[in-house]
């Protein structure tokens, strides 16, 4: 393999762009790196979560005598006896009924937390909640999510956006793509399930949890539970994934209620079960999409309907039009969004939220296009590669998509393609190329940093930044190094704790520039600080920043990380099997720190499109409204046998908008991947699947054997 | 999960004596199934007899060239042993596509036998299910069922078994060996799981009490060119979507002997004994293969969403028993 | 008076032998967590299904999720804290740190566990899944990456760090054989 990143980037003059190894590789590798289940507490107590087993109603009586007789249960918490919560309390800032937990006896949706039993021991709490019996008075439920729902809205969240004359484009397009493309509610899975300690101490609420960002988890707790912020300390040292499910879990809401009211420390890790129930899913959305071009594949048209749901208790818009705000040109544009509000759990973000199952409709129609136009599906994007912002008409920070595609399609092969569909065999399998391109949005959001240096020559950065296993840490202590212009090793990091001050999360693939800005600018003042004394006293020297002025100051523009991404495929028509052989991913997501983790973290995000293009797929009955596959036997992710050897690389960029020319690279890698493995798929057979995942029962019922 | 007590036998007999004295009694195997429904409140035993430790473990050839295996031979243990891999390579490749290498380790061939359905109602106590409570009704029929049964289910229940080993051993003939307070027994597999009828409760026809020994192949030359297929909707570590332990002896171009079972089709390891008659004595062709899956399909009722496994049954017999002629012409 | 529902227990992990009282309902995997303070061995999704609670029981590996402490008296049990020798890391931990087979670091204890009891799996001559032929005489196979995925296909890791996994396990067996 020609390690490409290696040959085109301009020498480091410090230590980013040089691959290093995880900070905290060897207490991963052996065992002693602590989630937030595994620290120890004196005089623990355990609490188990009750969830509502109808589709919607009201609680009539809950069992709860019954079950404080039994052995070691302390307390069942519920909606009789739960602490008030302040109603305005979300994660952005407004107020959000998905954490209003046990404030009333109405159940919106199956699966709302209902109680919490408290026990000595784990076991004795998930006995006392199994054995609590709680009666409902049930009421007609909808729990079906539709286009054509009479309820659908268009969200004031997302209204429609446009440019030109969309259906006079299409009207006079002599070539016009209509397609709908159905993607399912998808779960983001991480492998630890979410937990929380919590517990007062020394007049402090003290919580150890698994987030994706612990000073706003702090700050939403204190407005929660009408705190003091600074009352409140979170930490969350080492998260076992989040792709968008760590913010407020449940489990620190019933946490937090439980140790107020039991005076004792309170654990509440959710089983499997309850983190496929409680903790939000993607959204099912059904997009038409609509492309209209010239005879040589130019875009006048693209117009793109998303209908999708949220809950009845908070609006979450799911938003697949944003892959189309700006990945190509078009003489018109128009992105519209419908909602329906049904009795089912509230959504939320997961990895690429909108772009990801936007870019499987919009990527798939530009397939269907550069087949319809006999363009070949990379030169279709080369030639629609726009100038500027196709609708806001901005600049961009930097774009080098062109770049991805070209390199991508050397490195993959590309040019000696065979365009025609169903005509490659290797024994029972139809082999197929495909492509897509990928987008997502890049920018800093407003951090504080401190770095102290030391007498001893050493310095420490705190940054409340999260390390959900991006490799957030390693790449910081980089960045701060070549600040301070001293070797790693003089370095010493604390991230994941609210007290460290106000920091963005770990989300919107936004930490890395963020934080890098945060800390350079720490940096610098802390060099001009050294600058005036002689020497360092005992306590140290700290310089700080605060990025809000600066990012509130810059130029509004179109700053996107892109990619592209080939896949080859294995279709067995006889049998439905689907088996991606190889895929190649090329990015231009601003300056890379850290080659090592950078590369693993773009992988990764391909591996989970590979799972959502192939695997994954909730499924709810419609009697009851509840997962009937919500456990990790029956929701498939992608194994280990699914994965081929993933190649993923990148091109030169650079985001002058942060010091560092970071964008983030967290999410850009999910975009594109299912649309390149649809099409792959439709090259090997034949078929188009506009409907993920793309499961055996799909390629039986559409593809001849 | 319950309380429970917990014993350790160190004898057969004290075994089937223990369970008899429990009133909510189960053997302890490798717990791979029994202990996941505990958690989720499928199955609340009292008293659990631990199995694991008596002296059950292993495979030995018979006289006639037949095995013996027994009750706690690891799934492991199974699938690697040279002489199941030479004269039942179907059933290695079998146990091999079940689960994962850390399941295998645990789990115990008579386990594997009592292994319940996977279907998502009857994993979950807040929904109804006539096979966990009988009479309450089966959702399945109307609701989920994409991977439910085509074959040989009722009105009262359209879970399926989901074991990869039984589909080897129904195609092979299994003898299973049990004991009771009473004294030893057998059952031929094809006995072993009852109809599902308007009992889907009642899912072996083992007496009360029994503790399942060994099972026994009888000899079957035919078995040493043998193969186990499985789909499944990921590449590994996943329960079958359809799948087929298939057994194929070609003299002269004609089906001398042959042996077919599907996977994941009904309540029960599914042997395809109408497919085999249609075979036997045909031509080792695939318009005969796929004739011999049509007759045994015949009987197949898909329900709503399921359908698509008519084909994927039908494709699977026509292309391993393709693969086993040509192997038989190499 | 009822049977009793609590078992005293010896265990022997990573070397030493411990004696406790256990609630018969405790798993092998809670009683490493919350009895013995191992805490490496993590809970995915304790039912079998995603190979993160992954140790090895008399040296093969197996889920801890699903046997029951009291049913593990009498095995020896080898945790992710006693993979390495002392302060020098095992092959396969040495060469999941340098290349880089995990993101999060949750599933990577079982990961870890599954790769060392794979390689020996392996050597012993077992056959798996993604081997063509599984008959006794057939010529053994080699640990390539299709062995590697399919052996390994116990152990979900949703940050996607398969790639790397494979690429570890492929150089810990290469180096496992030389310095065997």
């Amino acid at each position: 393999m020609t390690d490409l990143t290696e040959s085109i980037s301009a020498p480091p003059v410090g230590v980013v762009g040089t691959s290093h190894v995880r900070l905290e590789g060897r207490e991963k590798v052996t065992g002693a790196a602590r989630y937030a289940a595994d620290v120890p507490f004196e005089g623990l107590a355990h609490g188990s979560l009750v969830l509502a087993t109808v589709a919607r109603g009201r609680i009539t009586s809950i069992g709860v005598d019954d079950v404080l007789a039994m052995p070691g249960v302390l307390g069942v918490i519920h909606h009789g006896n739960a602490p008030r919560l302040n109603p305005e309390a979300g994660l952005l800032g407004t107020g959000d009924a998905t954490l209003q937990l046990l404030q009333d006896d109405r159940v919106p949706h199956v699966g709302r937390p209902v109680a919490l039993v408290v026990a000595e021991t784990a076991e004795q709490a998930r006995a006392g909640a199994d054995a609590l019996v709680v009666t409902y008075e049930e009421e007609e439920a909808d729990l079906v999510f539709s286009a054509d729902h009479p309820g659908s809205y268009t969200p004031a969240a997302a209204p429609e956006k446009h440019k030109g004359d969309v259906d006079a484009e299409l009207a006079a397009a002599p070539v016009v793509v209509d397609q709908r493309y159905t993607t399912p509610q998808e779960h983001h899975s991480a492998m630890e399930p979410h937990a929380s300690m919590a517990r007062w101490a020394d007049g402090r609420l003290e919580v150890v949890d698994s987030n994706q960002g612990s000073f706003l988890v702090s700050y939403v707790l204190s407005v929660l539970f009408r705190l003091d912020p600074g009352v409140v300390r979170v930490r969350a040292e080492h998260v076992g994934g989040g792709f968008g499910s760590k913010g407020i879990g449940p489990q620190l809401i019933l946490a937090v209620m439980a140790t107020t009211e039991l005076k004792r420390p309170v654990r509440v890790a959710l089983t499997r079960r309850q983190v496929f129930a409680t903790t939000g899913m993607r959204a099912a959305t059904d997009q038409r999409v609509r492309l209209g071009a010239d005879s040589t594949g130019r875009l006048r048209a693209i117009d793109h309907d998303t209908a999708t749901h949220t809950s009845t208790i908070h609006e979450f818009v799911e938003f697949p039009g944003e892959v189309t705000n700006a990945l190509y040109a078009a003489d018109a544009i128009r992105i519209r969004t419908s909602l329906v509000k049904v009795n089912l759990p509230t959504p939320t973000w997961m990895r690429a939220p909108g772009c990801a199952p936007g870019s499987f409709a919009l990527e798939s129609a530009m397939d269907e296009l550069a087949e319809a136009v006999g363009v070949d599906p990379v030169e279709l994007r080369l030639r629609n590669e726009p100038e500027v912002g196709p609708i806001s008409g901005l600049p961009f920070t930097s774009r080098n998509l062109v770049g991805c595609l070209t390199e991508g399609a050397r490195r993959f092969g590309w040019a000696d393609r065979d365009p025609r569909p169903g005509v490659r065999r290797e024994g029972r399998w139809l082999l197929g190329t495909g492509m897509a391109a990928g987008i997502y949005g890049a920018g800093s959001l407003p951090s504080t940093a401190a770095i102290t240096a030391h007498p001893d020559g050493t310095f420490t950065v705190g940054i409340g930044a999260a390390d959900i296993g991006t490799g957030a840490r390693t790449a910081l202590v980089l960045v701060a190094a070549d600040a301070l212009e001293v070797p790693t090793s003089a370095i010493r990091i604390d991230i994941a704790d609210s007290d460290l001050g106000q920091a963005w999360f770990a989300g919107g693939s936004r930490g890395t520039s963020s934080w890098t800005w945060a800390i350079t600018a720490a940096a610098t003042d802390l060099r001009e600080k050294l600058a005036d004394i002689a020497h360092i006293p005992a306590d140290g020297i700290t310089g700080r920043a605060d990025t809000a002025p600066l990012i509130g100051a810059l130029e509004q523009r179109e700053n996107h990380a892109h990619g592209a991404q080939f896949a080859e495929v294995a279709v067995d028509p006889s049998s439905g099997e689907v088996r991606v052989r190889r895929m190649l991913g090329i990015f231009a997501a601003g300056r890379i720190i850290n080659p090592l983790t950078t590369r693993s973290q773009l992988i990764g995000g391909m591996t989970m499109g590979i799972s959502m293009a192939l695997h994954e797929e909730g499924l709810r009955d419609a009697q009851f409204g509840g997962q009937v596959n919500g456990d990790l036997a029956g929701y498939h992710v992608s194994a280990h046998a699914d994965i081929p050897a993933i190649e993923a690389d990148w091109v030169p960029d650079y985001d002058p908008s942060n010091p560092s020319g970071v964008k983030g690279v967290g999410e850009v890698a999910i975009v594109g991947t299912a649309a390149a493995v649809a099409n792959a798929v439709w090259h090997a057979t034949g078929t188009r699947q506009r409907s993920l995942p793309i499961s055996l029962e799909r390629i039986l019922t559409t593809t001849n054997a | 999960m319950k309380e429970f007590a917990y014993s350790r036998a160190t004898g057969v007999e004290e075994a089937v004596s223990l369970l008899a004295g429990g009133s909510e009694a189960r053997f302890l195997g490798g717990g791979t199934n029994l202990v996941d429904l505990m958690k989720s409140g499928v199955e609340a035993p009292d008293l659990l007899v631990d199995v694991r430790g008596l002296p059950l473990g292993g495979v030995e050839v018979t006289a006639d060239g037949g095995l013996v295996i027994g009750a706690t031979t690891t799934n492991s243990d199974l699938a690697v042993h040279p002489e199941v891999r030479r004269r039942f390579p179907a059933l290695s490749q079998a146990v091999l596509a079940g689960a994962s290498g850390q399941l295998r380790n645990v789990a115990t061939v008579g386990g594997n036998l009592l292994q319940r359905t996977r279907c998502g109602y009857f994993a979950d106590t807040s929904r109804p299910c006539n096979k966990r409570v009988p009479g309450s009704g089966c959702p399945a029929i109307e609701g989920e069922h994409h991977n439910h049964a085509i074959l040989g289910w009722s009105d009262h229940c359209v879970a399926t078994n989901p074991s990869d080993m039984g589909v080897a051993l129904a195609a092979f003939d299994a003898v299973v060996s049990y004991e009771t307070v009473d004294g030893p027994g057998e059952l031929p597999l094809a006995e072993f799981y009852p109809a599902v009828g308007d009992t889907p409760h009642v899912e072996t026809a083992l007496p009360a009490g029994a503790l399942i020994t060994a099972v026994t192949l009888p000899a079957a030359p035919v078995a040493a060119r043998s193969r186990y297929r499985k789909v499944r909707e990921r590449a590994s570590y996943a329960f079958a979507t359809g799948s087929l332990a298939a057994a194929l002896d070609v003299r002269d171009g004609v089906v001398h002997e042959v042996r077919i079972a599907f996977g994941a089709v009904a309540s029960r390891p599914w042997r395809a004994r109408a497919a085999e008659l249609s075979l036997t004595g045909a031509p080792a062709t695939a318009e005969s293969f796929a004739a011999a899956a049509d007759a045994e399909l015949a009987a197949a009722k898909p329900l709503a969403h399921n359908g698509y496994k008519i084909p994927l049954l039908r494709n699977l017999v026509v292309s391993v028993l393709t693969e086993l002629a040509e192997e038989a012409a190499r | 008076m009822p049977p009793t529902t609590r078992s005293d227990i010896s265990l022997r992990v990573n070397g030493e032998t411990h004696v406790l009282t256990v609630d018969n309902r405790t798993t092998l995997l809670d009683a490493l967590r919350e009895n013995l303070g191992l805490t490496g061995t993590k809970k995915g999704c304790d039912h079998g299904q995603c190979g993160a609670c992954t140790v090895l029981a008399d040296g093969r590996r197996a889920v801890s999720c699903l046997q029951l402490a009291v049913a593990a008296e009498g095995s020896d049990i080898t945790t992710i804290e006693g993979i390495a020798d002392g302060e020098d890391l095992h092959p396969v931990q040495e060469a999941f740190l340098e290349l880089d087979g995990y993101q999060c670091g949750y599933c990577t204890p079982g990961q870890i566990c599954s790769a060392v009891a794979v390689i020996k799996e392996h050597a012993a001559g077992w056959p798996s899944a993604a081997t063509a032929d599984v008959r006794p005489d057939a010529e053994p196979v080699p640990l390539d990456a299709a062995e590697i995925r399919e052996r390994m296909s116990g152990n979900l890791c949703r940050c996607g760090a398969y790639t790397a996994i494979v690429r570890a396990v492929a150089r810990a067996s290469d180096e496992t054989k030389v310095t065997a």
